[in-house]
């Protein structure tokens, strides 16, 4: 338990720091801290400055999306969906409507598919981009990388609002296809965003690789060893990170993936500052899927004709699916009793899953390395608490 | 990959007093699954976890369901005589299913990139006999998900390492995803100490003094 204030006082001069060995200081951070990604609680036992001990604590902002889910017809959750993981509306929509058109054997015409490529890279883009700029205000670099991050994100937002009407509660994918066709203006002017987009992030990137303070800060900080990521069942770039070559859209294949070329980078040590290079790399490999994804871009329509929205039931039966999200893998799985709402409606949320590692990581580092490390794992606490 | 008959076929003879059943999926998804029973799971999971050709070493996603008691309908052919004739005539008799609460393990292998492998294990019933062995020592990524099927299904994993609820507050005492589950009507409600200084006060304070008319003066002129 905690030492008394008064037994510091009557330490001698110069060997304060001895009286702390072996003593545990049990502290609260959060759920109000700025660097907890939204309202996420760590009880933390520290001896000194080291924690020896961590255990976060969930559920503040816990709505029970799943039980509203089974609640609601099958379209209404789809933009309730948005509010999972708030900054990637679109892969969220993606994932949901894929399980869906398992479950009911959908097919979806190849225009949507092609959309819903580049406006999932798009989230990726703009989700990498803004988590970089979080991290470096995590170290302290208070304000400019992340208003420059945002900067970028607001071209991608402003692209997302003029198709789908709302900057981040999308709700664009439907089953079997998307809401609305952009106009040969929208594919324009997203082609001049994913243009200008490696200028910024060159610059940005340096911004972080030459840095000493990122460097000293991030490099052999919360190392995740590959064993331990696949057997916690870690995806996204945090899996990668640690060298585990597992990218559902090569695993998978699907959507168009396959016809589109790109590589899955991979990182060798596993810690903070792999997962934070991995970020960088994904980023640059999906401007090179969205170049060729625009390229390819057929006509045709955007919604499968077949597909009833309003009074849609699909057969009895259950699907599980899922898609490679910015944050991991993001998966849906439903039961349908053939009603109008499925009878369990489940969420496999990626940044969830991945804070099952969180204590081991932390456990030797500092407090301050806390933050780090738990900003390089990604986290959105809509989707953490459900 | 191997077929789930194949898959089922290997862990009948490589694991010993293993009973596996396979659940059928009648939808479009085709995702047949492994009913493992509760004694043996442990040791089949090691299996399918081991074995050379499976090497599934991913656990993507653990999820409870609430099957509520339930009318099974059955429908038998029985000979009757009908208008003097010897007829075959459908009898449907309606038998009470019991309900019970149910584990879906969602499995992959990273290394061999093939799956999904689906495995569930049921519960006896869904009030007195709710225990299943926890699959966490084989796979972390039950950790926390299991804990959150405890905390939403009141399901009780043997042998987890940290069976505490994850979503909802401890002193919480109901399990909010079951099918039968109801919001209590004061759900809002909860006494704090405010409450109690609030009615102390409340004894100790005087009626509100009068105006004494004092609301009639006019400004003098």
């Amino acid at each position: 338990m905690s030492v008394g204030f008064h037994e510091l006082a009557e330490a001698p001069a110069g060997r304060m720091s001895s009286r702390w060995e072996g003593e545990l200081l049990e502290i609260s951070m959060g759920p109000q801290h700025p660097s907890t990604h939204g309202v996420f609680r760590m009880n933390v036992a520290l001896e000194g400055e080291i924690v020896r001990r961590l255990k976060p604590v969930f559920g503040y902002l816990h709505r029970n999306h799943e039980k509203i889910g089974e609640n609601t017809s099958y379209l209404g959750s789809m933009p309730y969906t948005d509010r999972l993981d708030y900054f990637c509306s679109m892969t969220n929509n993606w994932a949901y409507a894929l399980s869906v058109e398992k479950l009911a054997g959908i097919e979806v015409p190849e225009r949507a598919q092609y959309l819903r490529v580049i406006l999932a890279e798009l989230t990726r883009l703009q989700n990498h981009t803004s988590l970089l700029g979080f991290l470096l205000s995590d170290m302290g670099a208070w304000g400019t990388p992340l208003m420059y991050a945002f900067r970028e994100r607001e071209k991608i937002l402003d692209l997302f609002e003029s198709l789908s009407g709302s900057r981040m509660m999308c709700d664009y994918m439907r089953f079997g296809g998307c809401r609305v066709d952009p106009s040969a203006a929208w594919i324009e002017a997203a082609k001049r965003v994913v243009a200008n987009y490696p200028a910024f992030l060159d610059e940005f990137e340096q911004l972080i690789v030459e840095n000493e303070i990122v460097l000293a800060r991030t490099q052999e900080v919360g190392i995740l060893s590959a064993e331990l990521a696949v057997s916690a069942g870690i995806t996204g770039p945090m899996l990668r990170a640690s060298g585990v070559n597992y990218d559902l859209r090569k695993v998978d294949g699907y959507g168009v993936y396959p016809r589109l070329k790109f590589k899955v980078p991979l990182g060798d040590h596993g810690d903070c500052y792999d997962r934070l290079m991995m970020r960088v790399l994904e980023v640059r490999e999906s401007l090179g899927i969205l170049a060729q994804a625009f390229e390819q871009l057929p006509g045709g329509p955007v919604v499968n004709p077949k597909v009833k929205l309003r009074a849609f039931k699909p057969p009895v039966g259950e699907a599980y699916g899922r898609i490679e999200g910015p944050k991991g893998e993001l998966g849906f799985y439903l039961v349908s009793e053939g009603g109008a709402s499925p009878y369990r409606y489940r969420v496999r949320p990626p940044s969830f899953i991945n804070l099952t590692v969180l204590e081991d990581m932390c456990l030797g580092h500092t407090v301050a390395d806390v933050m780090v490390i738990l900003g390089s794992i990604d986290i959105v606490m809509g989707e953490v608490d459900r | 990959m191997e077929s789930l008959e194949e898959i089922k076929a290997r862990i009948d003879a490589s694991v010993a007093g293993a009973r596996v059943e396979i659940i059928s999926n009648p939808g479009p998804a085709n995702q047949p699954s492994l009913l493992l029973d509760r004694a043996g799971a442990e040791a089949i999971a090691h299996f399918l976890r081991d074995d050379a050709t499976l090497r599934l070493d991913f656990c993507s996603n653990v999820t409870g369901i609430d099957w509520l008691d339930r009318k099974v309908k059955t429908t038998r052919k029985v000979r009757q005589i009908v208008d003097g004739a010897e007829k075959e005539v459908d009898e449907i008799t309606e038998d009470a299913g019991p309900g019970y609460l149910e584990v879906v393990y969602h499995l992959y292998s990273m290394q061999l990139k093939h799956g999904p492998v689906i495995v569930r294990m049921r519960t006896r019933d869904r009030t007195n006999d709710v225990h299943l062995p926890s699959l966490t020592g084989i796979w972390r990524s039950a950790e926390l998900q299991e804990r959150e099927i405890y905390d939403l299904y009141g399901i009780h994993f043997d042998r987890h390492p940290d069976l505490r609820r994850i979503l909802m507050w401890d002193e919480f005492t109901d399990y909010p995803m079951r099918k039968d589950y109801r919001e209590p009507d004061d759900y809002e409600y909860e006494p704090t100490a405010h409450d109690e200084v609030l009615t102390r006060a409340k004894e100790r304070v005087s009626a509100r003094p009068s105006l004494d008319g004092a609301e009639d003066l006019a400004m003098p002129e």
